[in-house]
């Protein structure tokens, strides 16, 4: 079974993050390989360990993200490509998807594993769009996984519990943080990743124009503060005036 | 006046509460056509006229509770092609991303994900988007033709205008091509009593709850105001209580008149899912966390005092009236 899985190397969410001038967010700092990319790839490690095949990460960004790649690539995976133009910079979701299904599509892959949503665009736009580009259906917010022969089984999260949806493969998932613990790379998958293949490819190698964006950023305010209240330490007295403020709330 | 058109999503035959929400504003922003496919499909166009739909495209079709995303996508493209729309809202929730996005891609054009706020523009569409962890706000004009948003949950008050949609039935046929992500069935893990969603009270627990066995005592302090338990990303991810809870922006969004966060530091992933509720009360030993300089009521002290006192409190007081 020949796996994609989708990454992204982003804003490290233990550091803290500033905007540019043009309000787009500031993406030179410490940056990682997405968290939720990460349960992706040890997902598609797990599926390649017990039906065998091939792993190939896919990503886009600038050269610097080669770093995620071979961070994944040091977990384990086989090899990797970075889409990388400078048409690409502030990409919106729709051109995003469109450069990573051309190179998915290159691939051939069975199945594409994708985070549900990016750390940092949380739009969770992306997947949808690269499998409706791909032509294949989409089984989305995966927190559980089979493969049998050409047949996907996929526990798919919803607000109260979950459904079992099945497809045919070349399918795309998304999986949620609970799909899978991802593994640490040990030394010796540290050392093999040096000499994995990670091809840079640009936008017109893989046929794709660029576009005008989905959208335009106006402007950003800060989000609207609440007022602070009152803050008391508990002597004994803050059932009775929490009791007062379910009252004055008619709750209670 | 322009073309608003607002994909209703349905599941196990109710219309989830997104979708009045959604529509109480799309009615300020032009004529709206809503469409609501599978089962309930019928009885939910009549609240959706009540909330000021003028047309709803209307199927009850089970090909639409079977299959994912696709047969839905085709039925808005069809529209789209027939009638165009100058804007197509859907909620940001799972079923409407899934489709949003299918059909972004499909029309080439973009979209903008994730706002809190819509308004109509020198001609256009300004979308209000939670931005920089949610610490910012940005103000973004849709580009696309259609211009597609999906807009969070609980983003607006939901009310009734009068009136009532032309029915009609939905156009296009579902192909055997879309009927691919099939549903085999749904399992339902929680349960609650009431939901989330809809509660008047909620009460969260966060890393300070100190771990699962202790979040009994907040489903008893539930329990006894008749409120719903919710949780922080934190919890989740440690396994303690399921993704259900889940309040914030990768969860739930919530807006209650009350909501007790217990043990929650307030980070903007959580606060982006509970900010807009009613009265905030926190209870937390960390007199600097981040959630007690939004709340109504901070608490400086022990959970697992205060909490059990309060459940007891909450009944005395109910046993009297």
């Amino acid at each position: 079974m020949k796996i994609v899985v989708t990454v992204k190397q982003v804003p490290d969410p233990n550091s803290t993050q500033s905007l540019e001038a043009d309000n787009t967010l500031a993406r030179d700092k410490e940056v990682v390989l997405d968290p939720g990319d990460e349960c992706g790839i040890e997902e598609g490690l797990q599926l390649k360990e017990a039906h065998g095949g091939e792993v190939v990460l896919v990503s886009m960004g600038p050269e610097r993200a080669k770093d995620a790649i071979r961070k994944g690539l040091s977990m384990g995976a086989d090899r990797g490509i970075l889409i990388t133009d400078e048409k690409l910079a502030g990409a919106d979701a729709l051109l995003t998807a469109k450069a990573l299904a051309a190179a998915i599509k290159a691939e051939s892959a069975d199945l594409v594993i994708c985070a549900t949503e990016s750390y940092d665009g949380s739009t969770g736009m992306v997947p949808p769009m690269i499998a409706e580009l791909l032509g294949v259906p989409q089984l989305t917010f995966a927190k559980k996984v089979e493969v049998n022969g050409s047949t996907l089984k996929v526990n798919r999260q919803t607000a109260d519990g979950y459904m079992v949806v099945e497809a045919a493969t070349p399918a795309l998932i998304t999986v949620t943080a609970a799909i899978a613990e991802p593994r640490y790379a040990s030394l010796k998958g540290i050392m093999a990743a040096r000499s994995k293949e990670v091809k840079q490819v640009s936008l017109s190698d893989l046929g794709v124009d660029g576009g005008e964006p989905a959208e335009t950023i106006e402007s950003v305010a800060s989000a609207e503060a609440r007022k602070a209240g009152s803050i008391i330490e508990d002597d004994g007295s803050a059932v009775d005036q929490i009791v007062k403020v379910l009252a004055d709330a008619k709750v209670l | 006046m322009a073309k608003v058109c607002v994909y209703a999503e349905l599941s196990e035959g109710k219309l989830h509460s997104a979708a009045t929400e959604i529509l109480t504003k799309a009615r300020e922003l032009g004529d709206v056509t809503v469409v609501a496919l599978g089962t309930g499909a019928k009885a939910a166009a009549e609240t959706l006229g009540k909330h000021g739909a003028k047309v709803a495209y209307v199927s009850e079709d089970k090909v639409f509770d079977d299959y994912l995303a696709e047969p839905a996508t085709d039925v808005l493209h069809a529209i789209q092609q027939a009638d165009a729309q100058d804007l197509v809202l859907f909620s940001f929730t799972s079923d409407s991303r899934d489709v949003a996005g299918r059909l972004a891609a499909r029309l080439g054009t973009g979209l903008i994900s994730n706002a809190s706020d819509l308004s109509a523009a020198d001609g256009g569409f300004v979308a209000k988007v939670p931005y920089f962890g949610g610490a910012k706000v940005a103000s973004m004009r849709a580009n696309g033709k259609p211009a597609i948003v999906l807009v969070r949950p609980k983003s607006f008050e939901a009310s009734e205008s009068g009136g009532s949609a032309e029915i009609k039935e939905a156009p296009g046929s579902v192909g055997d091509g879309s009927k691919r992500a099939h549903v085999l069935e749904r399992v339902v893990e929680a349960s609650e009593k009431v939901k989330l969603e809809d509660a008047r009270v909620v009460i969260s627990g966060g890393r300070g709850m100190g771990g699962p066995d202790n979040f009994p005592l907040l489903e008893d302090l539930a329990s006894a105001l008749g409120g719903a338990v919710g949780a922080s990303r934190a919890v989740v991810d440690a396994g303690w209580v399921p993704y259900s809870m889940q309040v914030g922006q990768t969860g739930k969004s919530v807006r209650p008149g009350v909501y007790i966060a217990v043990g929650i530091s307030g980070a903007m992933q959580h606060t982006v899912g509970m900010k807009t509720s009613k009265v905030i009360i926190a209870i937390n030993k960390d007199a600097e966390a981040p959630i007690m300089k939004m709340a109504d009521l901070g608490v400086v002290g022990d959970a697992m005092k205060i909490v059990p006192a309060l459940t007891a409190a909450v009944k005395a007081k109910k046993g009297k009236t």
